[in-house]
């Protein structure tokens, strides 16, 4: 058994029993963070705020809000929206910061794609990161369908009805799914329980396994250097904090990612209280109705690509096509075959692949959101056929990459 | 190094900003029909020539058969000859009282409705008199005399007693020319009226009893049940709220319901309702945003002190 000696102060106290000293060291003082960063490496904790905007403002509204198809509409709009002191509040901070951290995640990982942080050693990084964008959309959706608005609803019946897959007609899957042949009570109880329970948790693990997966490839730098961090952090503890080429998680790094995140949150919260409209759509806001099909049901802007993606072809290769979207991201680092751990804009071919990912899949989420006729339908369809040949490209580029 | 981050941000502004514009503003203006307000101006129906008197109209309004054969008007103690879902049964709606109808509608539109109430309404697809299918509100055919004179007696006895413009509130603009038909449960408003609050259990179900009558008479007059508009200036925000009062037709092509003939200031009034039923916290959410905007700017200036002291040690 550990010595124990009788404490000289609290702090003496605490660190004999939980070593909290040495706890911040590892996790704070002596976390080395490469100096020649920007402000995109503080998207992680932006993110890491927003996620806590939405359990805090969604702990609230869970406490009015009621998971049943006859009293789940009038506890969102009239208990929480007009009875409950800041409901209101509560509920435009969680709706506006869940279409928000979509944008922020979006930001994260092209600044991943861009800068290489993916390759040798940071595999797990991006994994795990993939692994937390799908849980986050799986969270995004489940929680769309809470309010049981026509959109709710409709989407509701849409997106299970992907799970039929086509000529498989798999429908016994679809109603496994539902509880019942349409979205109703069974449906909206385990989409609840989904939202507020199951995900969070696996989301919480899933943050601690990305912050483990960055501690021993440490985080990347603009620069694609290769940073010796023991030499470095000695010449920063040694005092020559100029000359170092690495500086402490806190408060250095801190220090500057919270100016990002007051800027941000200037953005964040104009959103909330002036600019909700496109993070809370109008046609939900009608209460579900079976009967009456929306005039255009469209997912939130952030499903958009990969809803488009499935969208201009045939049933069955739609669907094939819309699950090659969901799983090509998490294969990146494997695709990528050079060798070099740089930015994209000294990658030669690859840079051209980066923007070209990019405005792809702007125009596939622009398509994705428009009525799938005429010139849009055409655009999609190309922008689709792109993505796909992007992605066979990839390996073939990154292959004859010459090493920098 | 030069600092690239103005540039890093100018790239990710623009394409935020790029993918904002195309899925919101530029996807919404391809998905609905833009349709512009004519600021209630009833430009279709003729303006009235001639100058009304208010003792002949009274005779006018009062007399056999005309106007309170159908029509109550409380403020001169003309009471209703039945109870709503009595009325609605006869005619699919209950007729409106009077009193502020005056104050509430357009002249224009008052004269086309006594004149041609499915001219006024923009009903015609419905009731055709060629086909022998009648609008309930019988046309006024006229005393005898000038008819044009005639209604605009009428209307000028209708403006007399009336409360003045100013004085018309939400709930009486919205109660007039929407409350007949559409429920604001929000608002605990049915088409017959505010629901009171029943100590007694039979009061209370005798109560629906009614409305469910009156709902299945408006049901079948209507072809559905006109929608509840307790999140209307939510779903479908202020401008098609407005607009559509304006003329539903320009909206929804072939649609039952009828133009409510509400002028510019009794509008604001019905949209001011819906704001209350369905956005009430907005001028809580405008003090609040105000205050937290103050207070983040604040904030990001502070962070800001504080990165400029960390960092200077690491140049």
């Amino acid at each position: 058994m550990a010595h124990f000696t009788k404490a000289t102060s609290v702090k003496d106290w605490l660190n004999q029993r939980l070593a909290i000293e040495k706890v911040e060291k590892v996790m704070a003082s002596e976390y080395w963070i490469p100096k020649n960063i920007n402000f995109l490496w503080a998207m992680g904790l932006i993110l890491m705020i927003t996620f806590v905007l939405l359990l805090v403002s969604g702990i609230f509204l869970l406490m009015y809000y009621q998971p049943n198809v006859d009293t789940a509409f009038y506890s969102v709009n009239y208990t929480i929206m007009r009875d409950v002191d800041f409901g209101w509040l509560w509920r435009h901070v969680h709706g506006v910061a869940a279409s928000v951290v979509f944008l922020i995640i979006y930001i994260h990982m092209f600044t991943g794609i861009y800068y290489g942080s993916y390759k040798k050693g940071r595999e797990m990084i991006w994994l795990s990161g993939m692994l937390l964008f799908i849980t986050f959309s799986a969270e995004a959706f489940s929680g769309y369908m809470l309010p049981w608005g026509q959109m709710s609803y409709w989407a509701g019946m849409v997106i299970t009805n992907l799970f039929s897959g086509g000529s498989l007609h798999a429908d016994f899957l679809v109603e496994w799914i539902r509880g019942d042949y349409v979205p109703a009570q069974a449906f909206l109880s385990r989409f609840f329980m989904l939202h507020v329970l199951l995900l969070p948790l696996a989301i919480l693990g899933l943050i601690g396994l990305h912050f483990a997966a960055l501690r021993i490839p440490h985080v990347n730098n603009q620069d694609g250097e290769e940073i010796d961090f023991d030499a470095e952090s000695k010449k920063y503890l040694a005092g020559d904090k100029v000359g170092s080429k690495v500086m402490r998680f806190g408060n250095d790094f801190l220090s500057k990612d919270m100016m990002v995140v007051g800027i941000y949150l200037i953005f964040f919260f104009y959103l909330v209280f002036y600019h909700y409209g496109f993070a809370m759509d109008p046609v939900n806001f009608d209460p579900a109705d079976g009967l009456k099909t929306p005039a255009h049901i469209y997912p939130e802007w952030y499903f958009l690509w990969s809803y488009e993606i499935l969208r201009p072809f045939s049933t069955d290769i739609g669907l094939m096509a819309f699950g090659f979207a969901q799983v090509i991201f998490v294969l990146l680092p494997w695709l990528d075959r050079s060798p070099n751990t740089v930015p994209a804009s000294r990658r030669g071919l690859f840079a051209i692949w980066f923007w070209a990912m990019l405005l792809d899949m702007i125009v596939l989420t622009a398509m994705g959101k428009l009525p799938p006729s005429g010139i849009f339908s055409t655009i999609g369809l190309v922008a689709a056929l792109t993505f796909i040949g992007l992605w066979i490209l990839l390996p073939i580029i990154t292959m004859f990459e010459k090493k920098v | 190094m030069k600092n690239k981050e103005p540039l890093i941000l100018a790239v990710v502004v623009f394409f935020t900003l790029v993918t904002y514009y195309l899925v919101e503003p530029f996807a919404h203006s391809q998905m609905h029909k833009h349709v512009e307000s004519e600021s209630f101006a009833y430009a279709d129906l003729p303006a009235i020539q001639k100058q009304g008197d208010v003792t002949r109209g009274q005779e006018l309004v009062m007399g056999a058969g005309a106007c309170t054969g159908c029509h109550s008007i409380n403020v001169v103690k003309v009471p209703a000859t039945m109870e709503p879902q009595m009325a609605a049964a006869s005619y699919g709606v209950n007729p409106p009282d009077l009193s502020n109808a005056g104050a509430i509608y357009d002249p224009k539109f008052l004269a086309a409705m006594i004149k041609n109430p499915a001219h006024a309404l923009m009903v015609e697809h419905k009731f055709d008199a060629d086909a022998g299918k009648m609008h309930p509100m019988v046309p006024f055919y006229g005393a005898g005399g000038d008819i044009d004179q005639e209604i605009a007696d009428m209307i000028a006895y209708l403006q007399s007693i009336a409360v003045k413009a100013e004085e018309v509130t939400p709930i009486m603009a919205f109660e007039n020319a929407c409350g007949r038909c559409h429920a604001v449960s929000y608002e605990n408003w049915t088409p017959i009226g505010a629901k009171p609050n029943f100590k007694d259990k039979k009061d209370s179900l005798a109560f629906d009893i009614k409305l469910l009558e009156y709902q299945d008479s408006l049901k079948a007059y209507m072809g559905k049940t006109p929608p509840d508009l307790s999140m209307y200036i939510r779903s479908r925000g202020e401008h098609y709220v407005s607009t559509f009062i304006e003329n539903p037709q320009s909206q929804l092509e072939g649609t039952a319901m009828p133009r409510v003939g509400v002028t510019p200031e009794a509008a604001e009034k019905v949209i001011e309702y819906l704001q209350d039923a369905g956005d009430t916290k907005r001028h809580e959410r405008e003090e609040i945003g105000m205050s937290v905007m103050i207070y983040i700017v604040i904030f990001a200036l502070f962070a800001f002190l504080w990165k400029r002291k960390v960092w200077k040690d690491l140049h």
